[in-house]
């Protein structure tokens, strides 16, 4: 997700297009991503901790969490 | 002067760099495949603009990791000039030689239009061409140009005086009107602390012809050919 710091655009426009929905009482909308890895073995969190910090996100702009789903 | 124009999947400005250093005498200029991993007897390195990678994941996030930027870091660290125009600055800073990141237009849009840039700095490698406070006319074009940092990158930025450049208008106004991405202070080109790598989304290799439009680009090429064969630079 990009960090609260930084201007995220297209969270302020998802949000107008929200209220042109007709849900008017929404807060601040911001826009991130989520990315799936496939693992075939057990997940080993620190790595993938290494992966998301040096290559998923950009942590000049961006903060991240990890969840690992069985 | 040998310059290295990087190539990598997706870059589209190599060309036009590759052409804009034809007219200057004395430049001389070779493509790099992002494959290649040496950058022996070169004397600067340019990572040109495009869409490395289809800005896949961010813009620059994966080109980082080509062979090739080893050897960038390498050539960046042993004092060689390194200048990353549009794409290749967001790869500089992708890779850490230049800090903070560039993200997507306040506007949303992607932006293809001349812009004014005010000369903030005139004693480096990159400008030293120029006139103090000069304004150039170059286009810019990029969706994700505007540059952010945190306050403390900012203020160290400016009391180094390494922001080399920020958004003008043509009298040299640095004023919120005349930013044309919502980057931090205007800032459209920066450099390290080395100020031997250079940074800028706008394009100075697109004015260098005056079929063009403009040749104010041609200042920041002709600026690093200065520094190269300037007897006290090589005595230092």
């Amino acid at each position: 997700m990009p960090k609260p710091s930084v201007l995220d655009p297209q969270g302020a426009a998802t949000a107008e297009a929200i209220k042109h929905l007709g849900y008017e009482q929404i807060g601040r909308v911001r826009v991130g991503k989520s990315i799936e890895i496939e693992l075939p073995g057990e997940a080993d969190e620190a790595k993938l901790h290494e992966v998301a910090r040096d290559l998923l996100s950009n942590p000049v702009i961006e903060d991240y969490t990890l969840e690992v789903l069985k | 002067m040998k310059f290295a124009v990087v190539r990598f999947p997706g870059s589209n400005c190599d060309q036009d760099c590759f052409h804009a250093l034809k007219e200057f005498p004395g430049a001389t200029s070779e493509y790099v495949w992002h494959k290649d991993s040496s950058l022996a007897g070169f004397d600067a390195v340019i990572v040109p603009g495009g869409f490395s990678y289809g800005d896949y994941l961010r813009c620059g996030a994966i080109a980082r990791f080509s062979p090739i930027m080893k050897s960038v870091k390498e050539f960046a660290a042993n004092g060689g000039l390194v200048i990353g125009i549009c794409n290749g600055f967001q790869i500089l800073c992708e890779s850490g030689l230049l800090p903070g990141a560039l993200v997507r237009n306040r506007g949303l849009h992607f932006i293809c239009e001349h812009v004014h840039l005010r000369v903030e700095q005139t004693d480096t490698a990159f400008t030293n061409a120029a006139q103090p406070g000069s304004v150039l006319h170059v286009p810019i074009a990029h969706g994700e140009g505007c540059y952010f940092a945190d306050d403390a990158t900012i203020a160290k930025l400016n009391a180094e005086k390494r922001i080399l450049a920020r958004y003008s208008d043509a009298d040299g106004q640095v004023t919120d009107r005349a930013n044309p991405n919502g980057s931090r202070e205007n800032i459209a080109g920066i450099c390290n602390e080395g100020r031997n790598v250079f940074g800028l989304m706008p394009h100075p290799e697109r004015a260098c012809d005056p079929l063009l439009g403009s040749i104010d680009g041609r200042v920041i090429f002709q600026s690093i050919l200065n520094w190269s064969t300037s007897p006290a630079r090589q005595a230092a």
